[in-house]
């Protein structure tokens, strides 16, 4: 109840902002804020619980992109179905990933996810149906849900998908599968002595982390009414969904979301204010000086400040 | 594209040559990460890095490959202080390398991505040499000159290094500290100043690498994304840490990516060390050449 009540107040409370009069430009800009407690969320599952890093993060993001798309394209499928089939194929992508690679030690599931975001770009690049290399524009369909614009309704949706996110890795951090993560994490021998189905649990990750990863990364086509793969599939996603978990700490539900709000706000503000380029390299720092002079990042800090005030 | 054997052995003596680039490129990667076990992720970006100060000294009238010779002892002494930091940062403390480590070298070769793009923008940069350009006519065949200066330094990188590491006594010691740490300390030599000493190595040879690399072809910063596929794809076909199997693995990867160049398409090369990383992670992880 401690985190229902508040978590559901917050949601329903950006659900409401979207049908109050502000600025447009907000709902815009907080769509992706929001997506990346989403996307941070999912990258902690398997990162920060179990320690496995994916690199992958735009892989996933554009497969729930492009399946979004071609739902829409051939079906004319709604929003949702368009989050829930790309959640659905981006999970099937991780139970493939995982299970050809979380056997070896973790630097290899690292680079294989790097393997899969240039194996599907190269795909795509070659996909005609989904525009190749020129990308497609999309005519976003009637706005539902009695909501003004199409962008304050993906900000709502997004919202709603946060609160999913969030609950999924904080039922996770606190079950059975969160413990024998945090056990195999520490040492995987030592798990696997202690009768924890370690490679099962690390598959059972990889496929919520990425699942979660394609449903954030659905609402994207209809977000820009435009996909191309350079975007897609850009790295600058890994590095975002990798620092921010890393800044507000790993292996908790809440660094992500932390992370995610400070970063995620912070990057917003420097592309307005400054340029995108720097906004990169704003990430690409904060990632290297927090893993160096703070590993546990801003929930390290709390811990270390409550511990020193009692 | 017909099927013709003519194409299929033009294609196969482009792969090697290409492949032999492909080793070089690799090889700093496998003193690293295949011997010391660092998940150094920021390799390819030292290496554009490399490429880049060629290019700029090169413009000042500096061969090429003379640049990265001379680039070489600057390299060897940044090696020298990533490595120090790396050491004093994560590996002394022991303090979960797994993802920290990791999230430190990606983070570092997304600034040196970003910087470079901040110092030269995102054009395509090249170097100019008499050898550039043009070529060798053998018979039927155009063999580039740069491919040929490419396919020297590796062989000479690998000579070199393959020697280096079974007959010299430091070089030993390096292989050693990859196979056991604490025997090499029982020996009474300090395993982190060995360490120290080969990432400095790995690190040279990356500017050498870099310098192939613009030889070879203009380069842009995010240039590094793709050659983490290919870097880490010879490395892990090779067997970690083995110099003469970085050679073969990256003959591997250059024949296989030519001959797809040539019957399927350019739009499709990009993915086969990609492909054959995943294939190998999946069926022989050990690689072909392993210990």
């Amino acid at each position: 109840m401690k985190f229902w009540i508040p978590a559901l107040a917050i949601t329903l409370g950006l659900v409401g902002l979207a049908f109050s009069d502000i600025n447009e430009y907000l709902f815009f800009a907080g769509f992706v804020v929001l997506q990346f407690v989403v996307l941070a969320s999912a990258w902690n599952i398997l990162g920060g619980y179990a320690g496995y890093v994916n690199f992958g993060v735009p892989a996933f993001v554009a497969v729930g992109s492009y399946t979004a798309l071609v739902l829409f394209k051939a079906l004319g499928a709604p929003l949702l179905v368009q989050i829930l089939g790309g959640a659905l194929v981006s999970g099937v992508l991780g139970l493939c990933v995982g299970l050809l690679t979380l056997r070896l030690r973790g630097i290899f599931f690292s680079i294989a996810t790097v393997a899969v975001i240039f194996i599907l770009e190269t795909v795509v690049l070659n996909w005609r149906y989904v525009g190749g290399a020129t990308g497609v524009q999309i005519a976003r369909p009637e706005v539902s849900f009695g909501f003004e614009t199409y962008t304050r309704m993906l900000f709502a949706v997004m919202a709603v998908l946060s609160l999913v996110a969030v609950s999924i890795s904080r039922y996770l951090q606190y079950s059975h599968i969160g413990q024998g993560l945090r056990a195999l994490r520490d040492s995987e021998e030592a798990a696997e002595c202690s009768g924890v189905p370690t490679l099962r649990l690390k598959v059972i990750a990889c496929v919520v982390s990425g699942a979660l990863l394609g449903a954030g990364g659905a609402p994207m086509p209809m977000y820009l009414s435009f996909i191309e793969p350079a975007s897609s599939f850009n790295l600058s996603y890994a590095v975002s969904a990798l620092a921010m978990p890393i800044i507000g700490g790993i292996g908790h539900w809440a660094g992500p979301v932390i992370g995610a709000l400070l970063l995620g706000s912070l990057q917003q503000y420097v592309t307005v204010e400054i340029s995108s380029e720097l906004n990169v390299l704003v990430v690409g720092v904060l990632l290297v000086v927090f893993v160096v002079i703070a590993p546990d990042g801003i929930l390290g800090w709390v811990k270390a400040w409550k511990r020193f005030s009692k | 594209m017909v099927f013709s054997l003519d194409l299929l052995f033009e294609a196969v003596l482009f792969g090697v040559l290409l492949g032999s680039f492909y080793a070089a490129v690799s090889l700093g990667l496998s003193v690293a990460f295949g011997l010391l076990d660092i998940p150094y992720v920021a390799h390819p970006a030292m290496l554009v890095l490399g490429a880049y100060c060629t290019h700029l000294l090169s413009g000042m009238g500096v061969d090429p490959i003379l640049s990265g010779l001379l680039l070489a002892p600057a390299f060897f002494v940044l090696g020298v202080l990533i490595y120090r930091f790396y050491y004093e940062t994560f590996e002394k403390r022991g303090s979960d390398t797994g993802v920290r480590g990791l999230a430190f070298f990606f983070g570092f070769a997304f600034i040196i991505e970003v910087g470079l793009i901040l110092a030269f923008g995102v054009d395509q940069r090249g170097v100019e040499a008499a050898y550039i350009g043009s070529s060798l006519e053998l018979g039927d065949y155009r063999i580039p000159y740069r491919l040929l200066a490419a396919f020297g330094v590796a062989i000479a990188l690998t000579v070199a290094l393959t020697l280096y590491f079974s007959r010299t006594f430091t070089g030993r010691a390096i292989k050693a500290v990859g196979q056991d740490e604490g025997a090499l300390r029982l020996m009474g030599a300090n395993p982190v100043r060995i360490k120290q000493l080969a990432f400095g190595i790995a690190t040279a040879v990356n500017a050498l690498a870099g310098a192939v690399l613009i030889v070879i072809g203009p380069v842009e910063p995010a240039m590094d994304r793709l050659y983490i596929g290919r870097t880490f794809c010879v490395v892990v076909l090779a067997g970690l840490g083995s110099m003469s199997g970085t050679l073969a693995a990256g003959l591997i990867l250059g024949v296989a990516e030519s001959i797809v160049l040539m019957f399927l398409g350019a739009s499709w090369a990009p993915a086969v060390s990609f492909g054959l990383l995943l294939l190998v992670l999946g069926v022989r992880p050990q690689g072909l050449f392993g210990r």
